[in-house]
C-alpha cells in the first residue's frame, strides 16, 4: 500500500533528492527554498545514510561545494531562491561546459508575486543563458517525482540540470506518496583530467560546442518531452500550452463544464530545453496561447509568431504571478468566449517586526544616534525597518555596507556629508558583507555598520549561521565569532551592545559617528537573540520588565507610529498594552515623549 | 449528512495568528479520511505580522489556489480581513469570523461571528484563537448549519491532531477546539 504523507513541496523535493541517493546537499537560506535543506537535514537525522547536509556562507559557496561532489562522481544537489542564483551563477555557468560526472541538480525556487522577493525573475532564463536544462514541476507529487529523471539527464548527458519550483509548489501541501531512501553506495572517486576541469579558454571552445550538442540530443529525450493533458477537440485548432503550476491550474480550468474540449492542453514538463518535436507539433496549429511564469521562456522558443500568444505577444500578464482566476479569463478569450475577470480587493496589513524584536531597539537607537542620516538596509527581517524610517535602501544581500561606502564616496567633498549609517544582519554579514566591509575599510570609508546580530537567520525560519557551533543536523561544527572577523578586516572599532540597552546602545552609536568621521568604518554589533530562538542563550536572555501605559496618555499615536510594536495598540482615545503580545521587553519605556509608557 | 468530499476553504488572518497550523490540521484530517489534498500558503515576510491567506481543498484537485467564488467557506481570524478575502467565498457560503461582524453586507453568505479572543484568554490559552474558531466551526457544521457540511467533523480533526501532532501540540490543541465546539453548540 501506498504510504500517503502531507507534505510541503520543499519536503517533497527533499524526498526526492534522499530517494535518487543524493549524496551532498548544499543550499543558503532564502523563502521560497529555506525548507528543502532543512527537510533534507531532518530526513538526515531520521536516517543516516552519511549524506553531508550543509548550509554554506552563500550560495556561490554552495554550489561549488555540491558541484564538486558531482565531480568526484556523487550525486549531489544545490538549493536556493530565485535571487540566490544570481549569486551562484559564475561557478553555474562555467559548471555547465565543464559537465558533470555523478548527477548534478541545481533547485532554483522562483517567487512571482512577489511573496519575499526582491525580484520576480524567471531562473528558467537563467537556465537558458548557462545553457543548461530546467524542469518546471506543478505540485509538490510532481517537483519529488522530477528528481531521478534529472539526476538520470545529468548523468546520461554530463551536464546539470535545473529543478525550477515557484512559490505555489514550494509552500503548497500536498498528500505524497514516500519510497524508499536510498543509499546508492558510491565511492567517491575524482579523476584528473585539467583538459576538462580545469579547462584553458581553448579547451572551453570545445567545451562550448559539446555543450550545445548536448542539449541538443535533451531536447528529443522522451522522459521529459511535454505531455498531452486532455482529450481535445475532434480538430486540431487550438493548443494552450503551460508549465509549472500554471499548468496545474488549468488542468482545473480545462474540467470546468463550459471549457471542456474547447482546446488541447499540454503541459511542458522541460522548458528549456523546449523539444523539437514538440515545436514542430504545434506550428499545426491555428492558435497557440502559452501560459508560463513568469518570463515568455516557452513562448521564446515556438518559432511561429503569427500564431502564438503569450507574454510577448497577446494576453497574458508580464508581471505578477499568475492566479488561476486571471487564466480563467485568458483562456476564455483564446476560445472567443465571454469572461468577467473578478479581481480581488487590494489592501491588507503590511509585515512588521514582531512585538520584542531586538532589531526595533536598534533602529531606535540609530535614529536617535544619527537623526538625519543615511541608512542602509539589506535582506532579512530588519529589512522592516524601513518601517520605522530607518531603512533608507535595500539593494541584496551585503549591499547595506558597499552602498554606505557609495553614500560616502558620493558626499566626501561636500561642507557638511551626512552621518550614513548601515545596518546588516548577522547572516547577511557573512554572505556577502565581509568582502563589502574589507573594501570600506581599504578606501577609508567613513560609516557605521551596525550588525543586527540576533543569532540565527531568522526570516526564513532560524537556521544556523557560521558564528552558531551546530549545522544543519545539528551536528558540532567549529563556530566563526564575528567581531574578531571585523577586527580581520582591519576595522579598528568595534563595540558590542545589547540593543534592549537602548541608551548604551545610542551611546555606542555616537561615538561610532565620531570615530569614522576621520578613521574609517567603524562598526556596532548589536547582541541580543531573536525570540522565535530557543536555544540556550536566547533563554539567558530573556527578560521580564512589565510596562504600563499611565493614564496622562493623550493618544497622540507617536509611539504607534515611530514604534510600531504590535503590542501597543490605540483603544479609544488613549494607547495601551495588549497583554497577549507583549514580551516585556521594556524597549518602549524609552519611546513616548511624555513619558507615560512606564514600568508596571 | 451529506459531507461533499470536493471542498475548498480559505483560512484568513495575521501572521503569528496560526493560519498555518490550521490548515495543517484540516489537511492532516482529509488525509486520514483517505481525501487527496492540497494547500497553498503565506511563508516569509508575511508572517511577520502581515495579511495571510490559507487554500485548503480536499477531494479531486490539481491547482493549489482557490478561485474567486469557489471556495464553500472561510474562517477568518482577523475580522478587519473580511472585506479582503469575502470574494472567495460563493453564494450559500458560510464565513466564520472571530470577533464582531455582521452578515449585512453579505446577503448571500452565512455570516458566523464569535468572540474567540475571549474564549481562548477564558481557558487560559490566549494564543489559541486560532483552535477555538476551529472548534466553532466544527460545532456549526456537526450541527447542520453549514450546507452542505463540512467534509470533517469534530471526532476526525481530534483524531488527525492527536495522530499527526506532537503530544505537546495535542495536549493543548484539543481543549481549544473543545472550547470553541462548545460555544458552536451550546451558545
Ligand atoms: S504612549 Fe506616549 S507616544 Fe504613545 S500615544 Fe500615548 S502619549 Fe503618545
Ligand atoms: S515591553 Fe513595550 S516594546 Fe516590548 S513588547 Fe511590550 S509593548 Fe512592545
Amino acid at each position: 500500500m501506498e504510504n500517503k504523507q502531507l507534505m510541503m513541496g520543499n519536503e517533497a523535493i527533499a524526498r526526492g533528492l534522499v530517494e535518487s541517493g543524493c549524496a551532498m546537499a548544499t543550499s543558503y537560506p532564502g523563502t521560497p527554498a529555506s525548507e528543502i535543506l532543512s527537510s533534507v537535514a531532518a530526513l538526515e537525522r531520521e536516517f543516516r545514510t552519511g549524506m553531508h547536509v550543509q548550509w554554506a556562507v552563500n550560495e556561490k559557496v554552495a554550489l561549488e561545494i555540491a558541484y564538486a561532489g558531482c565531480q568526484a562522481g556523487l550525486r549531489t544537489a544545490v538549493s536556493m531562491k530565485q535571487v540566490g542564483l544570481n549569486v551562484a551563477l559564475d561557478p553555474l555557468m562555467s559548471a555547465a561546459y565543464m559537465g558533470t560526472k555523478g548527477g548534478f541538480i541545481v533547485i532554483s525556487a522562483d517567487d512571482p508575486g512577489p511573496h519575499s522577493s526582491q525580484t520576480e525573475q524567471d531562473s528558467r532564463l537563467m537556465a537558458m543563458a548557462a545553457r543548461i536544462p530546467v524542469l518546471d514541476p506543478d505540485s509538490p507529487r510532481q517537483a519529488r517525482e522530477m528528481i531521478e529523471p534529472a539526476f538520470r539527464i545529468s548523468e546520461a548527458f554530463g551536464i546539470p540540470v535545473m529543478l525550477r519550483p515557484t512559490t505555489r509548489v514550494c509552500h503548497a501541501r500536498q498528500d505524497v506518496a514516500s519510497g524508499v531512501i536510498v543509499d546508492l553506495k558510491r565511492r567517491p572517486a575524482f579523476e584528473k583530467d585539467p583538459a576538462r576541469w580545469a579547462a584553458t579558454p581553448k579547451f572551453r571552445l570545445k567545451l562550448h560546442g559539446d555543450l550545445e550538442r548536448k542539449l541538443s540530443e535533451i531536447a528529443a529525450h522522451a522522459p521529459t518531452a511535454p505531455v498531452k493533458l486532455n482529450a481535445g477537440p475532434k480538430r486540431r485548432a487550438r493548443a494552450v500550452v503551460a508549465s509549472g503550476v500554471a499548468a496545474a491550474h488549468l488542468k482545473e480550468i480545462a474540467s470546468d463544464p463550459d471549457l471542456t474540449d474547447r482546446f488541447d492542453l499540454y503541459q511542458v514538463l522541460q522548458p528549456f530545453p523546449l523539444h523539437a518535436e514538440f515545436i514542430e507539433e504545434m506550428g499545426r496549429y491555428d492558435a497557440v496561447l502559452v501560459i508560463e511564469e513568469t518570463e515568455p521562456v516557452i513562448e521564446m522558443q515556438l518559432a511561429d509568431r503569427n500564431r502564438v500568444q503569450g507574454k510577448l505577444f497577446g494576453p497574458v500578464p508580464r508581471v505578477g504571478e499568475l492566479l488561476p482566476e486571471g487564466i480563467e479569463s485568458i483562456v476564455k478569450g483564446f476560445c472567443k468566449m465571454p469572461s468577467n475577470l473578478r479581481t480581488a480587493p487590494a489592501g491588507g496589513r503590511r509585515p512588521t517586526l514582531c512585538a520584542g524584536c531586538p532589531h526595533r531597539a536598534s533602529f531606535f537607537a540609530i535614529r536617535k544616534a544619527a537623526p538625519r542620516g543615511i541608512y542602509t538596509g539589506d535582506i532579512g527581517c530588519y529589512t522592516l525597518g524601513l518601517n520605522l524610517g530607518a531603512v533608507d535602501t535595500v539593494l541584496c544581500m551585503g549591499a547595506a555596507i558597499s552602498q554606505a561606502a557609495g553614500f560616502y564616496h558620493a558626499y566626501k567633498h561636500t561642507e557638511k556629508p551626512p552621518d550614513i549609517v548601515a545596518a546588516i544582519g548577522d547572516s547577511t554579514f557573512f554572505h556577502a558583507g565581509v568582502p563589502a566591509l574589507i573594501d570600506a575599510k581599504v578606501q577609508n570609508a567613513g560609516f557605521v555598520l551596525m550588525i543586527l546580530d540576533n543569532r540565527t537567520t531568522a526570516m526564513t525560519g532560524g537556521q544556523p549561521t557560521p558564528a552558531a557551533s551546530f549545522g544543519a543536523t545539528g551536528n558540532p561544527l567549529s563556530p566563526v565569532a564575528i567581531e574578531p572577523l571585523v577586527n580581520g578586516c582591519g576595522v579598528e572599532f568595534c563595540r558590542t551592545v545589547d540593543p534592549y540597552q537602548v541608551n548604551e546602545t545610542i551611546e555606542a552609536l555616537k561615538q561610532a559617528l565620531e570615530f569614522c568621521r576621520t578613521r574609517g568604518p567603524a562598526v556596532v554589533v548589536a547582541r541580543r537573540s531573536c525570540l522565535l530562538e530557543r536555544g540556550p542563550e536566547a533563554k539567558a536572555e530573556r527578560i521580564g520588565i512589565p510596562v504600563i501605559v499611565s493614564d496622562a496618555c493623550d493618544g497622540c499615536g507617536y509611539c504607534i507610529k515611530h514604534f510600531e510594536c504590535p503590542a501597543l495598540v490605540m483603544s479609544g482615545n488613549r494607547v495601551s498594552i495588549d497583554p497577549a503580545v507583549c514580551t516585556q521587553c521594556g524597549v518602549c519605556l524609552n519611546v513616548c515623549p511624555k513619558n507615560c509608557i512606564c514600568p508596571a | 449528512m451529506d459531507r461533499s468530499t470536493d471542498q475548498q476553504i480559505i483560512v484568513s488572518g495575521l501572521g503569528g495568528q496560526g493560519v498555518l497550523l490550521v490548515s495543517r490540521i484540516l489537511a492532516e484530517s482529509a488525509i486520514l479520511k483517505g481525501f487527496p489534498v492540497l494547500t497553498s500558503e503565506d511563508h516569509g515576510m508575511a508572517q511577520r505580522g502581515g495579511t495571510v491567506v490559507s487554500h485548503i481543498k480536499a477531494g479531486r484537485f490539481s491547482s493549489p489556489l482557490i478561485r474567486p467564488e469557489q471556495a464553500c467557506g472561510m474562517i477568518v481570524l482577523a475580522p478587519e480581513n473580511l472585506p479582503l478575502h469575502q470574494h472567495f467565498v460563493g453564494p450559500g457560503g458560510w464565513m466564520a469570523v472571530n470577533g464582531t461582524a455582521s452578515g449585512e453586507n453579505y446577503p448571500d453568505r452565512n455570516l458566523f461571528a464569535v468572540d474567540a479572543d475571549a474564549l481562548c484568554r477564558k481557558i487560559g490559552q490566549p494564543r489559541a484563537m486560532n483552535l477555538v474558531m476551529l472548534g466553532f466551526v466544527l460545532g456549526k457544521s456537526d450541527w447542520n448549519e453549514f450546507a452542505p457540511s463540512f467534509f470533517c467533523n469534530m471526532a476526525e480533526v481530534c483524531a488527525a491532531v492527536r495522530e499527526r501532532f506532537p503530544e505537546k501540540v495535542s495536549a493543548s490543541a484539543i481543549p481549544a477546539l473543545e472550547c470553541g465546539y462548545e460555544a458552536a453548540t451550546g451558545g
